[in-house]
């Protein structure tokens, strides 16, 4: 055990903070969830880091990445948050899609759609659940029926963020007519502006356009944007759903900006705050510094061919309930000015904190609910009966 | 950057498990309370006669100069088995602290070989716990360190809710004869020891946590109420479930805690006392948990759910409290820094 970065660390640290300090623009980018110019405003960012080489750090070269391994991906993600860089308007892609590909596609996949992924030229939402599948993942009734050379992709997909102005979608479709459950399920990719395919935005908690309903008429897409063998999809989801919930989606580094600037908060309102709140900030923080440890525990082991599980559904409850709480807490020391919405008041202190808690909220609910994850904590880790 | 345990960490720590299931089994450990005991040699002795006593003491006095990562395995261990006795503050605390005073005689070499038990008094403990059968006591008065031997001290038993924690009160008087380091030396000596304690109560607390989740399971899979094992219900899931989300983030901090223990800095003291304080509630978390799922059964003597119960109350407040630790924790924050980049930090240099 030891616990110091090498010199090639230290060295890579310095390099993404010299890049992200000549970079990062200097107003934060509206929202890509809100505007057509703002979505835009994160791909020209998505293509700048690309640009830079720092698209996808753990990727193969060949794909635009820099193929270094996971300490080196934390602490990029590290001074990406330090830096307050823009949030990662393809991030399905990336963290999602991406890893999938790499361990399920053909080559042919991989050289098709990892550049672009990389680039911020091609932006991806994820097209899983329908109005009747949620947490039942496996109702899914959304079908991809076999015409030639082609799927003919019908259904309803709805909750698929970032579809609102995405490019592409990966979605999970029966392949087999006859099949119930999570067999006969394939994983297919299909542009967004395919014909047949309509997109719906719906208005968020917090009144942001950032997911969408998805409805699929006869859309044809080539059998080739398959991804993995046909009826192998639930296999694939849960891999994916794994990076998702495991490594990738929430870098440990999110909370601790989060939980160093609820310091400062709090240390700025310190004497108009009563003594619990100090014990909730120390929480945060000792909860986002929990997080760090564990994430960088996993990830030596499987620099060491460990692998992750079930493990995956222990940091998705961890990591949306600290983010919950920590929110929460800003909240409480804003106290009575904690509803107030930034563009109308000019109080510096109100920084992005409720945005943030709406946000927050959806994490119990999002990535497979955190009710389906204590099944799945419970089931495959701790063995309970079915 | 690595943060796993060596090999020879991990069977270390396997050969414990191994001697403490067969000497420190549900079994003996109720044989012992049928019987009154409140002690018992066979633990002791094997453990010893693996070779544990010393791990942490140098090879000069014929330990193994080991350190807090390797010994913090088999802490966690100890606490699976609610381990009683002195093993765990004598091999992990009183052992380093004997070794840094230096003490002649004879006594230091008994101590790691592990002829002889070393108890130690810390001011931040009411009581010294397995003081009777020690063969010395390690004592502070005005940060000093004393070295007293047991026959010298009066020894008041203090009843404890855990049956097998054997604490006392202990009167004695301080002479320039029993005193082995003075208020200077004394002061990071006893800092060193309240770290060492703190680490492996709270490695102990998430043994604890880990046993009641565990059978828990067992007897959720065996339990049938509706014509279904109980544990098939989300109720029981969801409750065991949160208890190991509780568990598993408590691990990487307690390690870490352990890795970097030897820096004596206000960043390493808090990562102790995060460990404690998050350790500690896991086992008050999962003996809870543990609790409902037996239901009745669980509020007797008839499982063992009684025993972790009690240690996981003891241990809580053992090597300070959670107010103590989270002061050290909140310490940490408001003065050092804060952030992504600052995971491993250490404490800020003052010009």
């Amino acid at each position: 055990m030891d616990l110091t970065y090498t010199a090639e660390q230290i060295a890579f640290r310095a390099e993404i903070r010299g890049w992200l300090a000549a970079h990062v623009p200097e107003h934060s980018l509206p929202s890509f969830d809100a505007t057509r110019e703002g979505f835009e405003a994160h791909r020209q960012w998505e293509r700048t880091l690309a640009g830079g080489g720092w698209g996808m750090v753990t990727w193969p070269r060949e794909y635009g990445g820099r193929g270094v391994d996971l300490i080196q991906w934390l602490i990029f993600e590290e001074e990406y948050y330090r830096a307050e860089a823009p949030g990662r308007v393809n991030q399905n892609g990336l963290f999602l899609l991406g890893p999938t590909l790499m361990e399920f596609g053909t080559e042919q996949q991989k050289a098709r759609f990892l550049p672009p992924m990389a680039a911020g030229d091609e932006v991806w939402a994820q097209a899983w659940s329908e109005p009747q599948a949620g947490s039942d993942l496996a109702a899914v009734r959304a079908s991809a029926q076999r015409d030639g050379n082609e799927y003919v992709l019908n259904g309803h997909k709805i909750w698929s963020s970032r579809a609102t102005f995405a490019d592409w979608a990966f979605g999970l479709f029966r392949s087999d007519p006859d099949s119930v459950g999570h067999k006969g399920l394939s994983l297919v990719l299909f542009p967004l502006n395919a014909p047949g395919v309509t997109v719906r935005p719906i208005a968020r908690l917090d009144g942001k356009l950032g997911f969408a309903e998805i409805f699929l008429n006869e859309v044809r897409v080539p059998l080739t944007q398959r991804i993995g063998a046909e009826g192998q999809g639930w296999h694939l989801c849960m891999a994916t759903a794994g990076f998702e919930r495991g490594l990738l989606l929430r870098s440990p580094a999110r909370y601790q900006m989060a939980a160093a600037k609820l310091v400062r908060l709090y240390q700025k309102n310190a004497g108009k705050t009563d003594r619990t709140l100090q014990a909730a900030v120390t929480r945060a923080w000792m909860d986002a510094q929990s997080y760090a440890l564990s994430i960088y525990s996993t990830a030596c082991r499987l620099i060491q061919g460990g692998k992750i599980g079930a493990e995956a559904s222990i940091n998705k409850i961890f990591w949306s309930e600290l983010d919950v709480a920590l929110h929460r807490t800003a909240l409480s020391i804003l106290g009575a000015r904690a509803e107030l919405l930034p563009p109308t008041s000019d109080d510096e202190d109100l920084g992005t904190w409720l945005d943030d808690y709406l946000f927050a909220l959806a994490g119990p609910i999002y990535a497979g609910t955190n009710e389906i994850q204590r099944n799945i904590i419970a089931e495959r880790m701790l063995g309970l009966p079915r | 950057m690595d943060f796993t345990f060596s090999d020879e960490q991990r069977m270390g720590a396997e050969v414990v498990r191994q001697v403490l299931a067969e000497h420190c089994n549900s079994a003996v450990l109720l044989k012992q309370l049928q019987a009154g005991l409140d002690r018992d040699e066979g633990a002791w002795q094997e453990l010893r006669r693996v070779g544990m006593m010393g791990v942490m003491m140098p090879e000069s006095v014929g330990g193994l100069g080991l350190g807090e990562v390797d010994f913090v395995l088999v802490a966690e261990a100890c606490g699976y088995a609610a381990l009683p006795g002195p093993f765990v503050e004598h091999t992990g605390v009183a052992g380093p602290l004997l070794s840094a005073v230096g003490v002649h005689g004879g006594l230091t070499e008994k101590a790691a070989a592990g002829e002889i038990a070393i108890a130690i008094g810390h001011p931040i403990n009411p009581s010294v716990s397995d003081a009777d059968t020690a063969e010395a006591l390690l004592l502070e008065h005005q940060g000093e360190v004393h070295l007293v031997l047991t026959r010298d001290v009066k020894l008041t038993r203090q009843a404890s809710i855990d049956p097998f924690r054997r604490l006392f009160r202990a009167e004695w008087t301080p002479s320039e004869e029993t005193r082995v380091a003075n208020r200077l030396q004394g002061q990071r000596l006893w800092e060193d020891a309240l770290d060492r304690g703190a680490l492996f109560t709270a490695a102990q607390c998430l043994g604890v946590a880990q046993r009641t989740v565990d059978l828990s399971v067992e007897y959720a899979k065996t339990r049938k109420q509706f014509g279904k094992p109980i544990g098939s219900y989300q109720a029981i899931k969801h409750l065991l479930a949160s208890v190991q989300v509780k568990i598993e983030f408590a691990r990487p901090v307690l390690y870490a805690a352990a890795a970097g223990l030897s820096h004596r800095d206000c960043c390493s003291r808090a990562a102790v006392s995060h460990a404690k304080w998050v350790s500690a509630e896991a086992a008050e978390l999962g003996t809870q948990a543990a609790l409902q799922v037996h239901g009745a059964m669980g509020y007797s003597w008839e499982v063992d759910v009684h025993l972790f119960l009690k240690r996981a109350l003891a241990l809580d407040g053992a090597w300070g409290t959670q107010a103590f630790h989270r002061e050290r924790v909140t310490h940490r924050v408001l003065t050092q820094s804060l952030g992504p980049d600052h995971t491993f930090t250490r404490e800020l240099e003052h010009a």
